[in-house]
C-alpha cells in the first residue's frame, strides 16, 4: 500500500491580539506537530472533542488555512502554498452543514459546475455528461440540479455536499463531521452511501468527527486528538475496545452505550486546559489518575505501545483492560 | 409569499407606491403635456395666485408657469436624487466588499479610510466638493454620492465579512474559482438584498440633501428648476406670495415620505427575518383554541398530559407538529421523549407551559395537568407562577439561553426571587449553593463570572442550577446534551441522575440519542411525525421493540464497541406534518406495511405500561387486538 497523504510536523498557530510593531499579545497552538501517513484506500478517523483542533486540522489539509510548520505531501508530491485551487484536485472537503456549504444564490447545477469548470477546464458537453456520472453514483436525480438548496433536506444537500466534491476528480476527501447534522436515520444512509463510494472510487477517507461510535463503525484506523495534539493511533477495532492512552479511555468509557449502567468516569467537573496558558507536559496530566512528575515536565511523543497495535503518546500508557476511570 | 404580495399586504408602503407610481408617471409624462413652457419670462404676469390667468398653480417671481416648472423640475430632481443613490450603493457596495471580503489589513486601510470620510458632517463636506468641483448639478450629484458612500461601505462590508466566512465560499476556494469570480458569483447575489435595502431607505434623503445644495444656490443654476432652487428663489416672496414656496415644499414632502414608506416596505418584505413574522410580537402564552371538549386524563403524575394538539398555522397551511400526544411522568421517575428532527418532541415540551410562540403556534386540543391544575388555557398568570416554580425547563444551548450582559449569579438570584421574595443577600447565598449542588468547582468565584467565561459544560450545570432555583417539581430537559462533548455529557447526565434520585424529581428527557435514554430513563415515548407510536419500560423498548419504525431507529444507530461495519439506514425520509398522509406516517418508509395501514387513524393500543400504534407489530403486546388474523385476505393482496 502507498501512502496517499502524509504530514510531516504539521502545526498551526493562531496569534491572539496582534500589535503593529511588537510580538502579539499570545500565541494559541491550535494543531501542535502532527506526524501522520495516511495510506491510500484507508478511511482514517479522527476523533477529539470541541477545541481539540480536528477542524483547524481539516482546514489546513485542504489549503484553507496555511500551516504555521511542517509539510503536507499527497502521493509524494508536497504542497506548501496553501491554495485551495491548487490542493482542489487532489484533496477535497465535504462540510458539517450541509446546507450553508451551499450557495442559497445558485441551483445545484451551478454548484456542481464550479469544480469542473475551474479545476479541469471541462466544456460543456463534458461537463454535462460528468455531473450525470456522478449524480448517478451518488443516487440523486438530475432534475434536482435545477433547484435551489433550500428545497432540500439535510441528507440529500448532504450528498450534493458529497457529489461536488466528487466533481473535482480529487481521490482524497476529508470528512469533516459531515453526518452529524443528519438525523440518525438519514445519517446511516449517507455513511452507507460513503462507504460505497470508497470502494467504487478507490477513494481515501479523513473522517473527522466527535462521535465516537460512528467513527469506529466507517474507519480503518483512528486517530485520538486532545488539545492539539495526537495522543493515540491504532486500528478501528482496537482502539476503543482496548484503550492504551488514559484520554482514549475516558472517551470510551463517556460514551453512552445501550446496557451499561451510567456512570461519570471522572467523578467531577473538568475543563480543557487554558489554550493561553498551557500546561508544559502533557496536556491531560491535570484529569490524568495515572499522571506522576514526568508527566507534568514535558510532553510525552508518540511510540508504539508495547504488546498492543496501537501508537500513544503517554509515558504510561494503559494494559489492555485496565480500568482506571469510574 | 411573494415579494410583491407581501409588499401589497403592508397599507402604507402600497400607498406609498401609488404616490410614487404617480409621481414617475406625471415626470415621465411632462415632455408630452400641454404645459408652458419652463423658463420663459413674463414680468407682467408675475406672482399670479393659482387658476389667475390659465396657470393653475400660479406664476413665480418671474412670470414663469408653476406647474411646468414643478414637473421638469421633480424630473431633475428625482433623476439626481436616484442616481446619486446609485453611484453611492455602488462604489460604497464595491468598497465595502473588498474590505470584507479581503479582511486583515486591506480592510483596516480601507475601512479607516472611510472612517475619515465620516468624521467630517455631511453637509460640510458635500460644499466642499461643491467649492472644490464649482456649482452646477453634476457637481451637487457627485458631493451627495461622495458624502453616502461610506453609509453603504460599511453596511454592506458587516455583511460581506458574515458572508465570506460561510462554508459555500470556501467550498467556491476549493473549486479553483478564483477571488473575482466568488465575489462576483458567490458575495455578490446574497449581498444584493442588503444593498436595495439600503438603497430604498436611503434615496428620500438623498433627494433632500440634492434639494438642500440647491437651494444654497450650488445645484442646479438659473434658469433650470429642480425642487430645491425653486424653493430658494421663492424664499424672498415667503411672506407675500406664499404659493411659490409651498408648491415645491409639498412636491419635496410628497415625493420623501412616498419614498420611505415603499422603502421601509421594502425592506420589510426583503429581509427574511422580518418575512418570517419575526417582528410581530408573540403573545405571553400559546394560544388556545380548542376544537373539543377537554379530555379527562387516564394515567395519574405529576405532570399528565392527555390527548395534546399542537399546529402551526403559516397562511393556508396547518402544520400538525403534535397529534393526539398522551405522556405522564410520576415523582423521581425520567420519562424518555426519543425522535427525529420534527417529530414533534420539542414541541410537546413547550407546549406544557404554554411557550410555543403565538403565532404561529395554537393549541387545538388537549390536557396538560400539573397536580391537579389544569394548565393548557390556564391564565397568563397561572402559567407565570408555575414556570420555573414548579415546572422548568433546561434547553439545549445554555449560551443561547443565558443572558450575556448579567453574571451567573446574578440570573441565578432574578431566577429565584421572582418566585420568592427573599433579600439580594439570602438570594446570593442561595445562588453559590446551587452552583455547589451542581458540582461547579469554586461556585463563589464562578457565580461573579460571565456566561462567556465558562466552558459549554460549565454553562450547562449553570442552566441546570437555574432549572432548580425554585425547586420545581418536574424537569423538561430538552436535548440538554446534545451541543456537548461526550465527557462533559457524561458528568452532566449522572449530574442530572443524582438530582432526581435526591430530590424525587420527575424528569421529562427529550433525546435523540438511545444511549442516552437506555442510561438515564425508566420509561420511554418513541415519537414519529407529531405521534407517539410507540411507548413502555425502556429496557422492555430497547431489547424488543415492537414499532417497526423503532425496531430500524434503534439498528441505524452505531453503538461503541461493536467495530467496523455496514449500518441498517431508513429509506427515505419523515413526512412533512402539514401533508401527513392517511393511516400510519411511516407506513410509506416501512417493508411490513400493508393497503391496511394506509387507511384511516391507527390507535395507540396497548396494557397499561406497553403500548404501541402498529396493526403489524414486530412483537406482541398484551392488550392489543390482531387486524392481521381478522382480514387475512388484505394481506395476501397487498404482499403479492
Amino acid at each position: 500500500m502507498s501512502v496517499a497523504l502524509k504530514l510531516e510536523n504539521l502545526s498551526k498557530t493562531f496569534e491572539v491580539g496582534k500589535r503593529l510593531f511588537r510580538e502579539p499579545k499570545a500565541r494559541v497552538h491550535a494543531v501542535r506537530p502532527v506526524t501522520l501517513d495516511v495510506e491510500e484506500g484507508e478511511t482514517l478517523g479522527i476523533v477529539g472533542e470541541s477545541g481539540c483542533g480536528k477542524s483547524t486540522l481539516a482546514r489546513l489539509l485542504v489549503g484553507l488555512l496555511p500551516p504555521s510548520e511542517g509539510l503536507i505531501e499527497i502521493n509524494g508530491a508536497k504542497l506548501d502554498n496553501a491554495d485551495p485551487a491548487e490542493f482542489g484536485k487532489k484533496i477535497q472537503y465535504v462540510f458539517q452543514d450541509p446546507i450553508s456549504s451551499l450557495n442559497p444564490r445558485k441551483t445545484i447545477r451551478q454548484v456542481m459546475e464550479a469544480p469542473l469548470r475551474h479545476l479541469h477546464k471541462m466544456d460543456k458537453a463534458a461537463r454535462d455528461a460528468r455531473i450525470s456520472e456522478i449524480f448517478a453514483s451518488v443516487n440523486l436525480r438530475e432534475e434536482f440540479l435545477e433547484r435551489y438548496p433550500h428545497e432540500f433536506s439535510g441528507g440529500q444537500a448532504q450528498r450534493i455536499g458529497i457529489a461536488r466534491a466528487l466533481a473535482a476528480d480529487a481521490r482524497i476527501l476529508i470528512l469533516d463531521e459531515p453526518v452529524s447534522a443528519l438525523d440518525v436515520s438519514v445519517q446511516a444512509q449517507v455513511l452507507n452511501l460513503l462507504e460505497r463510494l470508497k470502494g467504487e472510487l478507490g477513494l481515501t477517507y479523513l473522517f473527522i468527527s466527535h462521535d465516537l461510535a460512528v467513527v469506529e463503525a466507517i474507519s480503518t484506523r483512528v486517530a485520538v486528538l486532545y488539545f492539539g495534539t495526537l495522543v493515540e493511533l491504532g486500528a478501528a477495532e482496537d482502539i476503543f475496545r482496548a484503550p492504551r492512552h488514559p484520554y482514549t479511555k475516558l472517551l470510551a468509557s463517556s460514551a453512552p452505550v445501550v446496557g451499561r449502567p451510567l456512570v461519570n468516569p471522572e467523578g467531577k467537573a473538568t475543563d480543557l486546559p487554558d489554550p493561553l496558558n498551557p500546561p508544559p507536559g502533557c496536556a491531560f496530566a491535570a484529569r490524568c489518575p495515572k499522571a506522576t512528575e514526568i508527566c507534568r515536565k514535558a510532553p510525552p511523543k508518540l511510540e508504539a505501545v508495547e504488546g498492543g497495535t496501537q501508537k500513544a503518546a503517554c509515558y504510561h500508557p494503559l494494559s489492555e483492560g485496565e480500568q482506571i476511570f469510574g | 409569499m411573494s415579494f410583491f404580495k407581501l409588499l401589497i399586504r403592508n397599507r402604507l408602503a402600497f400607498a406609498g407606491l401609488i404616490v410614487m407610481g404617480l409621481v414617475l408617471a406625471l415626470v415621465i409624462a411632462t415632455p408630452i403635456l400641454p404645459l408652458y413652457e419652463p423658463n420663459v419670462t413674463d414680468t407682467a404676469n408675475r406672482f399670479l395666485k393659482p387658476f389667475e390667468g390659465g396657470h393653475i398653480l400660479g406664476t413665480d417671481h418671474l412670470g414663469r408657469d408653476l406647474l411646468s416648472r414643478l414637473l421638469w423640475g421633480t424630473q431633475l430632481s428625482l433623476a439626481v436624487g436616484i442616481s446619486a443613490a446609485v453611484f453611492a450603493a455602488f462604489f460604497g457596495a464595491a468598497i465595502g466588499i473588498v474590505a470584507g471580503y479581503f479582511g486583515g489589513t486591506t480592510d483596516n486601510v480601507i475601512m479607516r479610510g472611510v472612517d475619515m470620510l465620516m468624521a467630517f458632517p455631511y453637509i460640510l463636506l458635500a460644499l466642499a466638493i461643491v467649492a472644490a468641483l464649482g456649482p452646477g448639478l453634476v457637481n451637487a450629484l457627485i458631493a451627495v454620492a461622495a458624502v453616502n458612500i461610506p453609509f453603504f461601505a460599511r453596511n454592506i462590508r458587516g455583511v460581506t465579512v458574515g458572508i465570506a466566512h460561510k462554508e459555500f465560499v470556501d467550498a467556491a476556494r476549493l473549486a479553483g474559482e478564483s477571488h473575482l469570480k466568488i465575489i462576483l458569483t458567490e458575495i455578490v447575489p446574497n449581498v444584493i438584498p442588503v444593498i436595495v435595502i439600503a438603497m430604498s431607505t436611503t434615496i428620500g434623503w438623498m433627494i433632500l440633501e440634492t434639494a438642500g445644495l440647491s437651494f444654497l444656490g450650488l445645484g442646479s443654476q438659473p434658469p433650470q428648476a429642480d425642487l430645491g432652487s425653486m424653493l430658494g428663489e421663492a424664499r424672498s416672496a415667503l411672506i407675500t406670495n406664499p404659493h411659490t414656496s409651498v408648491v415645491p415644499g409639498v412636491m419635496i414632502l410628497i415625493i420623501v415620505m412616498a419614498i420611505n414608506l415603499l422603502g421601509d416596505g421594502v425592506r420589510d418584505a426583503l429581509d427574511p427575518r422580518l418575512r418570517s413574522g419575526a417582528l410581530t410580537r408573540p403573545r405571553p402564552a400559546t394560544l388556545v383554541e380548542r376544537e373539543g371538549p377537554v379530555p379527562a386524563p387516564v394515567e395519574s403524575g405529576t405532570l399528565v398530559l392527555t390527548d395534546l394538539q399542537t399546529q402551526f398555522r403559516v397562511g393556508e397551511r396547518v402544520y400538525k407538529a403534535v397529534s393526539h400526544v398522551s405522556l405522564h411522568v410520576a415523582p423521581g421517575e425520567c420519562l424518555g421523549v426519543i425522535g427525529e428532527s420534527g417529530s414533534g418532541k420539542s414541541v410537546t415540551a413547550l407546549s406544557i407551559m404554554g411557550l410555543v410562540a403565538s403565532p404561529p403556534g395554537v393549541i387545538v386540543g388537549g390536557s396538560a395537568i400539573y397536580d391537579g391544575t389544569e394548565l393548557i388555557g390556564a391564565p397568563y398568570s397561572k402559567l407565570r407562577s408555575y414556570r420555573g416554580d414548579k415546572v422548568a425547563y433546561i434547553f439545549q444551548d445554555p449560551l443561547a439561553t443565558l443572558h450575556p450582559l448579567y453574571t451567573v449569579g446574578d440570573q441565578l438570584c432574578e431566577a429565584i426571587r421572582v418566585h420568592h421574595s427573599v433579600s439580594k443577600a439570602e438570594a446570593w447565598t442561595r445562588a453559590v449553593e446551587l452552583l455547589k449542588q451542581v458540582r461547579i468547582p469554586n461556585a463563589e468565584g464562578r457565580a461573579k463570572v460571565y456566561p462567556h467565561e465558562m466552558s459549554g459544560g460549565m454553562r450547562q450545570r449553570v442552566g441546570i442550577a437555574m432549572a432548580l432555583a425554585n425547586d420545581p417539581d418536574v424537569i423538561i430537559a430538552d436535548e440538554p446534551t446534545t451541543a456537548l462533548d461526550v465527557t462533559v455529557q457524561a458528568q452532566i447526565l449522572a449530574l442530572l441522575n443524582d438530582l432526581r434520585r435526591e430530590r424525587g424529581l420527575s424528569i421529562i428527557f427529550i433525546t435523540h440519542d438511545f444511549g442516552v435514554v437506555a442510561q438515564l430513563c425508566d420509561r420511554v415515548a418513541v415519537m414519529y411525525a407529531g405521534r407517539i407510536v410507540e411507548t413502555g419500560p425502556t429496557q422492555e423498548v430497547l431489547d424488543d421493540a415492537a414499532h417497526p419504525y423503532t425496531r430500524r431507529l434503534i439498528a441505524c444507530v452505531p453503538e461503541l464497541g461493536e467495530g467496523r461495519r455496514e449500518l441498517h439506514a431508513i429509506p427515505g425520509l419523515p413526512p412533512a406534518v402539514d401533508r401527513l398522509p392517511a393511516g400510519c406516517a411511516f407506513a410509506p418508509r416501512c417493508d411490513k406495511a400493508q393497503t391496511l395501514c394506509q387507511v384511516g387513524v391507527i390507535e395507540l393500543e396497548g396494557g397499561a405500561s406497553r403500548k404501541v400504534r402498529c396493526l403489524y407489530p414486530e412483537t406482541d403486546i398484551a392488550g392489543m387486538a390482531k387486524p392481521v388474523a381478522q382480514v387475512p385476505e388484505l394481506k395476501k393482496g397487498a404482499g403479492a
